[in-house]
């Protein structure tokens, strides 16, 4: 297969909202997104209800992945950070350790420097704890112990979800 | 790729569409979210030209359910259609859990058929993925149309594997959620397997 699954598993869940959590409050930011590439959100914090997460991950993994293909035409591996300015609002968009894209939202209270500074930080420690995450799981799929609900799903537990 | 995250309780997968211009590719998400439970759907979102054709991808999140305490959610693509596209149609299959193919049943479209099936296996196998062993499904499309091919020519010209396959016509919505059960059947068997 392309790359292999991502799973989170709940102490590094706890481990990176402590991370993104410490961002937002350094960076002076509105809202904080971690997504994987692929477009699913994997966790938020600050003002998160205001928007449409879903969606908003979801085209944040198209717009990294078109900027992917960009860079790649002309010769670079990837444009590890894109910026867009609003009128009111910034989004400051990265990738961290090569798999999932930070999505900082801040407004006029903190600036393009700070959030670049902050985010350079939170990202290395992001990149240890998902590179604990991978090793973690491919043991797990090494030593075949899952926790995986679904080697014990039925055909009708499957046709449940459609009736 | 699949995500499966314990701390929430949820797997998510990705389904997409994919099949040659104006197939009706968009029609079938259109069908699906306007069919859909509020509460069950997410926004859809759709990046079109000016001319409603698809531009880079629409997108539809849908949740199904629980299953044993897990929460159900697919991700519904498509990807844009026409031929010079070719760019954006590979950035969409990245992560891909299963593939829709909507063919388009009239005879003038055979050829286009072809093309966009083989495009498929090729942009896959660019990405790392083998369609014969991805969850796959075709549906022959816009099966109201007078000059439709039969649909014995078709399957054998299109469905070499005999994956499951279904006739539709996604603007009155004949067709549309067989697809979408089988092939997110397909999904959660293949990550049964997988586990």
């Amino acid at each position: 297969m392309a790359s292999p699954q991502l799973v989170m598993y709940d102490e590094e869940f706890k481990q990176i909202n402590i991370v993104i959590d410490k961002l937002l409050r350094e960076a002076n930011a509105k809202v904080i997104f971690l997504v994987d590439k692929n477009g699913q959100l994997i966790s938020g914090v600050g003002e998160v209800e205001r928007f449409d997460t879903t969606s908003l991950a979801s085209l944040t993994a198209g717009n990294i992945a078109a900027t992917g293909g960009l860079a790649k035409l002309i010769g670079e591996k990837e444009f590890s950070i894109l910026f867009h300015e609003g009128e009111k609002d910034n989004l400051h968009i990265s990738i961290v350790g090569g798999r999932v894209i930070l999505v900082v939202l801040f407004d006029n209270r903190s600036s393009l420097g700070l959030v670049r500074l902050r985010v350079k930080k939170a990202s290395d420690e992001l990149t240890i704890i998902f590179d604990g995450l991978m090793k973690k799981a491919e043991e797990k799929e090494k030593s075949g112990t899952t926790d995986f609900p679904f080697a014990e799903i039925t055909d009708d537990d499957i046709d449940n979800l459609f009736s | 790729m699949s995500f499966i995250n314990y701390a929430s309780r949820e797997i998510n997968c990705k389904i997409v569409y994919y099949g040659p211009g104006l197939c009706g590719k968009t029609t079938n998400l259109q069908y699906v979210y306007q069919k859909t439970a509020a509460d069950a759907k997410g926004k859809m979102i759709s990046l079109a030209t000016e001319t409603e054709r698809t531009l880079f991808f629409d997108f539809l999140p849908l949740s199904l359910g629980e299953i044993r305490g897990f929460k159900t959610r697919f991700h519904l693509y498509t990807v844009p259609g026409q031929v010079f596209y070719d760019a954006s149609r590979k950035l969409i299959l990245k992560g891909v859990d299963g593939v829709v193919f909507v063919a388009d049943s009239q005879e003038e479209r055979y050829d286009a058929n072809i093309e966009s099936l083989d495009n498929l296996r090729f942009n896959l196998d660019e990405q790392g993925y083998d369609l014969d062993k991805l969850p796959f499904i075709i549906q022959y499309n816009k099966r109201d149309l007078p000059n439709v091919m039969p649909l014995d020519e078709l399957r054998k010209d299109l469905n070499l594997k005999g994956v499951p396959d279904f006739e539709a016509c996604a603007a009155t919505g004949e067709g549309v959620f067989e697809t979408l059960k089988a092939v997110a059947k397909l999904i959660l068997i293949d990550l049964k397997k997988g586990s």
